[in-house]
């Protein structure tokens, strides 16, 4: 199992008192697999993405990333961990402003001290997204649908083993954020990541190898998407094809 | 634009002030700590202004305890019998009066056999006539009147290594120590500082044989008159006797009046430094109030969309505003009111007085409206900005109004805040001159230090080296992310860098300069009050094979140029040919000799044996006057020149002369330099005394001389320079720790703004070091970031600061002190390593959540 999880809880104190978000979480999630995690605002999607990651302590139970134990490790040993195997794409695509697209790209692999020949690949990967003419862009001077796709680039850098997407869509006009899915779905493909992506946009959920559907902090139904199980990747229709989106998806809390 | 208030969207006045309270939690928490700025202003003006008043005040109504009398006549010389007669008749009237003569004289200690140049102070009976004077042992106060018997400063003993009850040698009197003066009512600053006194009556004064002929010293009549009238009547009695007799005569009320004067200058200049913190205080108040704008376009378009005006829009920004500067100022109201109390206690021992302190309500409500006013003032510009966000910004976050062409309303904010800057300086100054002056002076420094600083930016982002670790790349990046604080922070810490930097280098440099004339072979013991008839003895005291030099005195008066008399010279009309009053007026110590002096040189005419000046060597035929070399300076003054004669009041011979010559001197030479000289032979029946400049390398042989003199030659006095020189290092020194003081204060100004700016980016670092660590980054990596992005804007700031103090020493110190200048290295990596350690220091301690919270809920918080 590439992401084990078990008996995971998180609580938050609000006002004086403990406001549970996750109530014990039970989750295995075999390699190259592609889930998606879906549920209405405050379920704790993002909650559980985070834990999932090693971004936030739990208040109980534990998280085995590729056979290690997450919260067995310091907050630099999980660091460490995530520099090795782990990428994200967020929502708000949280580039660096004062770096350019190529150098965002780059900054996984510097932080392991890999920059002297990686630039060719940071390269290869702006191209690969269809930024090979924006290297040198700062983020400001992308439109939002070229900073998520730096973002993209930016994920794949350290080639991960598992890659975490919390609503790369999110804040994207629909076929901007059609065009992005896609791209993701290939960038997994080929580089046999394990994805856990955290939307609100049940069509973009459907297209995984598994729903996870998440209510008031627990699992409610955990079934199969429509590309199938493992191995049977590509079986999803058009990227454009239907879906809604939920209530508005920037407002999503603990 | 802004002119459509009338279209249907109204000014609401009382739903901004409403709203204004509201946002006010938010906005403290996000530019309030930039008021700390202001705070720190309206604190330092508070203080200063009452403190002023409380001095002034108190001063005054200890006029005559300071004078010790109700009026006081003075004079350079003994007074002549008109004003002698003056004094006759006002004591014959029942009027009090005591007089106090002061001279320099080497006083050697019995036992100890030191020597020194003190002040010996001759009084007589009666004065001071107000206030109590403080002796030890009590109430020996008087003693000096006995015969054999003087009282000292308790410096004198530390430095004669005395105790009461020795005896000290004063002239040709051997005195007992009857006692300590701890406290004279009418000292003022520092008085006992520059020389201490032995004080004594006049009898023993002339026992002593100090005062020989042209003795320099300074004769006091102190007269008890109470009524304000009689002592003011004296000077409309007497007025013109005492001038023509050149007798100063001032009143208790005017000498203090002058007293609180200097004080107040002081008290201006100081202000003068608060308001270098509140104007650098502004500089951050508007930097974060236009990150503030920036950051809440979303808020101020739905505010837009929901009906509010332009105008309505603009209002709750400014009350935001109004009420963080009103906050911050009472503040430094409350501040500078504390300040004020604590005062007088730490200015205890350098104040005349004690003062009582008052709160001033002028002075705090001028500090703090001055506060309130220059926050919105600064605030004012970027304010504006809120016009600018359409209510479509609601909808398209990144919508950009196109920009206004003639903004009236901005052109209008500049020329108030660039008015009220050069306005408040004006008003604070010690006049209006200096204020206009200060105000461009700051604007050009800031300007200086602003265009350095980019410089040296740019040239950082163009050249840092692309091989330097990831994390030292990005921390220096970091300075010029978006609505980055760079520029206000550089400008900021950069001035007090520049302060303190400046005084380092000059007072480097003088000390230099001071110890290298000190140590060149110069004569180092000044000899004077020697009568002609001593000069052999003191040659042979001085031993064989000592250089020296001596040069008669001759104390001469002007009586006529060109056959005129000052009084009718100071008649002339024209402005331009009016000799000045001073030159017309002085006692002249005129010399003779046969050679030009080493810091002479001759610019006119020739010297008596025939050397022509190499510019202009006129040929003055003198026939039976005696040939004069005047110099540059004062022949100006005097309206002279080469072919005018003027006569000399010698004790009453009168001695024509004619210029035949005009010298320059370099005054600044230790060797005794003269205004006129007369050709050997004419002067040398008049009276006279001698100076003598000798050089004795060794400090023992030098304290063998002083020490004979006193037995041997007891009216002439001895000045080791190496002594003069340890007092004006004294000086110096206690100049320097004042203006760095300043310069700590523009420093700490500096680090308020650093302070403010991280406040006011604090969201976005957080966001930034919790990416980084999802991102895989360690603690040590975030660490190094943020390490060196303040190293980065510390060593920016600080080098535009140095560069710009090194650039202005290397002019100033030439130009105004005449001495070369090197750049001292030394103590500009001694700055700058303080500087930016305080910078670091502050910013790391200001990033330290960054480095605790975990980076999930940081990264969930309001996106950019």
């Amino acid at each position: 199992m590439m992401i084990v999880a078990e008996g995971l809880k998180k609580s938050y104190t609000s006002g004086g008192r403990p406001l549970p978000v996750l109530r014990s979480i039970d989750l295995e999630i075999a390699a190259e697999t592609f889930i998606s995690i879906v549920g209405p605002s405050g379920s704790g999607k993002t909650t559980l993405l985070g834990l999932l990651a090693g971004l936030d302590e739990p208040s109980g139970g534990k998280v085995l990333l590729d056979g290690v134990d997450l919260f067995a490790l310091s907050e630099d040993g999980r660091a460490a961990f995530r520099s090795e195997k782990v990428g994200f794409v967020f929502q708000t695509f949280h580039l660096l402003p004062t770096l350019t697209a190529v150098e965002n790209v780059l900054v996984p692999l510097e932080l392991r001290g890999q920059a002297a020949h990686a630039r060719g690949e940071a390269e290869a990967l702006l191209d690969r997204v269809g930024l090979g003419d924006r290297l040198d862009h700062y983020p400001a001077q992308l439109s939002g649908g070229e900073q998520q796709r730096v973002a993209l680039a930016r994920a794949f850098a350290n080639r991960p083993r598992i890659l975490f997407a919390d609503e790369p869509t999110g804040n994207l006009d629909h076929a901007t954020g059609a065009a992005i899915v896609q791209m993701l779905e290939e960038l997994n493909r080929e580089a046999r990541t394990t994805l856990v992506l955290v939307t609100h946009d049940l069509a973009l959920a459907e297209r995984a190898h598994r729903v996870i559907s998440l209510a008031d902090g627990r699992i409610i139904s955990d079934r199969e998407g429509s590309a199938g199980p493992p191995g049977s990747i590509g079986a999803s229709g058009s990227p454009m094809g239907p879906g809604f989106e939920e209530d508005n998806p920037a407002t999503v809390s603990p | 634009m802004s002119l459509r208030a009338g279209e249907g969207s109204p000014l609401r006045v009382r739903f901004a002030w409403r709203l204004a309270l509201r946002e006010l939690r938010h906005s403290l928490r996000r530019v309030g700590v930039h008021m700390g700025s202001i705070t720190l202003g309206v604190a330092a003006l508070v203080s200063i202004h009452s403190f002023r008043e409380d001095f002034a005040r108190s001063v005054q109504d200890e006029a005559d305890v300071l004078m010790g009398a109700n009026a006081r006549l003075a004079a350079d010389a003994p007074f002549a019998p008109e004003v002698e007669a003056i004094l006759d008749s006002l004591r014959s009237e029942g009027v009090s009066v005591a007089r106090v003569t002061t001279l320099s004289s080497m006083v050697l200690g019995g036992p100890t056999e030191t020597v020194r140049l003190l002040q010996v102070r001759a009084i007589e009976p009666g004065y001071p006539y107000y206030g109590a004077v403080e002796t030890t042992p009590e109430g020996r106060w008087g003693a000096h009147l006995e015969p054999g018997r003087a009282l000292v400063d308790g410096a004198v003993l530390t430095q004669l290594g005395l105790a009461v009850g020795d005896t000290l040698v004063v002239g040709r009197a051997r005195l007992e120590v009857a006692g300590t003066v701890d406290d004279l009512p009418t000292d003022v600053a520092f008085q006992t500082a520059i020389g201490p006194r032995v004080i004594l009556s006049h009898q023993t004064l002339d026992e002593a044989g100090l005062l020989g002929f042209g003795s320099l010293a300074r004769f006091e009549a102190y007269v008890r008159l109470p009524r304000e009238e009689d002592r003011r009547g004296l000077r409309e009695r007497y007025g013109e006797v005492l001038r023509t007799a050149d007798v100063g005569y001032r009143l208790a009320e005017e000498q203090a009046r002058r007293l609180s004067n200097g004080v107040r200058f002081l008290g201006r200049f100081l202000a003068m430094v608060g308001l270098a913190a509140l104007l650098l205080g502004g500089v951050g108040v508007a930097s974060a109030i236009h990150v503030y704008i920036r950051e809440r376009r979303p808020g101020i378009a739905v505010l837009r969309c929901l009906g509010a005006g332009e105008k309505t829009a603009f209002l709750v920004y400014l009350i935001q505003a109004a009420l963080l500067g009103f906050f911050g100022a009472a503040a430094g109201a409350v501040l500078g009111v504390v300040l004020q109390a604590v005062m007088p206690f730490v200015l205890a021992g350098v104040l005349p007085v004690d003062v009582t302190t008052r709160l001033s309500v002028p002075s705090v409500l001028a500090g703090m409206g001055i506060g309130v006013w220059m926050a919105v003032v600064f605030a004012l510009v970027p304010l504006l900005q809120v016009r600018d966000v359409p209510p479509l910004v609601a909808l398209r976050q990144d919508f950009e109004a196109p920009s206004r062409r003639r903004d009236w309303a901005k052109i209008g904010a500049r020329a108030l805040l660039v008015l009220s800057v050069v306005g408040l300086c004006a008003v604070e100054a010690p006049d209006v001159e200096l204020g206009v002056g200060f105000a461009v002076a700051l604007a050009v420094a800031s300007l200086l230090i602003g265009s350095v600083g980019r410089g040296i930016m740019i040239a950082t982002r163009r050249f840092f080296p692309t091989t330097a670790s990831y994390p030292v790349r990005q921390g220096v990046s970091n300075l010029f992310r978006p609505q980055n604080q760079t520029m206000s922070v550089t400008l900021a810490l950069g001035f007090g860098a520049f302060v303190i930097g400046t005084i380092v280098q000059i007072g480097g440099s003088l000390r230099h300069d001071l110890t290298v004339s000190f140590d060149s072979g110069q004569p180092n013991l000044l000899l004077f009050d020697i009568q002609t008839d001593q000069l052999a003895g003191i040659r042979s005291l001085l031993g064989e094979g000592v250089e020296s030099q001596a040069s008669p005195l001759v104390t001469s008066r002007i009586a006529r140029i060109n056959g005129r008399t000052p009084e009718e010279l100071r008649q002339t009309e024209d402005r331009e040919e009016r000799p000045e009053g001073w030159a017309l007026r002085r006692e002249y110590r005129n010399t003779y000799r046969e050679d030009l002096g080493r810091a002479e040189q001759l610019v006119a005419g020739r010297w008596w044996d025939g050397t022509p000046a190499p510019t202009d060597p006129t040929r003055v035929e003198a026939g039976d006057l005696a040939r004069l070399s005047l110099e540059l300076d004062v022949a100006e003054s005097l309206r002279v020149g080469l072919g005018d004669t003027i006569t000399w009041d010698v004790a009453g011979m009168e001695v024509a002369s004619v210029v035949t010559s005009l010298r320059r001197v370099e005054w600044d030479r230790l060797e005794p330099n003269f205004y006129a000289i007369l050709e050997p032979g004419a002067l040398e029946a008049a009276p006279q005394s001698v100076i003598m400049v000798a050089r004795v390398p060794d400090a023992a042989e030098r304290h063998r001389v002083q020490r004979e003199l006193v037995g041997s030659f007891p009216n002439v006095s001895a000045l080791d320079f190496s002594r003069v020189q340890e007092a004006i290092e004294g000086v110096l020194s206690r100049v320097r720790q004042a203006v760095a003081f300043l310069g700590g204060f523009s420093a700490f100004a500096g680090i308020l703004v650093l302070i403010g700016a991280l406040a006011t980016s604090r969201a976005q670092r957080l966001r930034e070091g919790a990416l980084l660590k999802t991102l895989g980054a360690r603690r040590s990596q975030v660490l190094t970031v943020l390490f060196s992005e303040y190293l980065a804007l510390g060593s920016i700031a600080t080098a535009s600061g140095l560069v710009l103090a090194v650039a202005a020493s290397a002019l100033v110190v030439p130009a105004v002190f005449e001495v070369d200048y090197t750049v001292r290295l030394g103590s500009v990596a001694a700055i700058w390593v303080a500087v930016v350690a305080l910078t670091v220091v502050t910013g790391l301690l200001g990033s330290r959540d960054l480095l605790r919270r975990p980076p999930l809920p940081i990264l969930r918080e309001a996106p950019e």
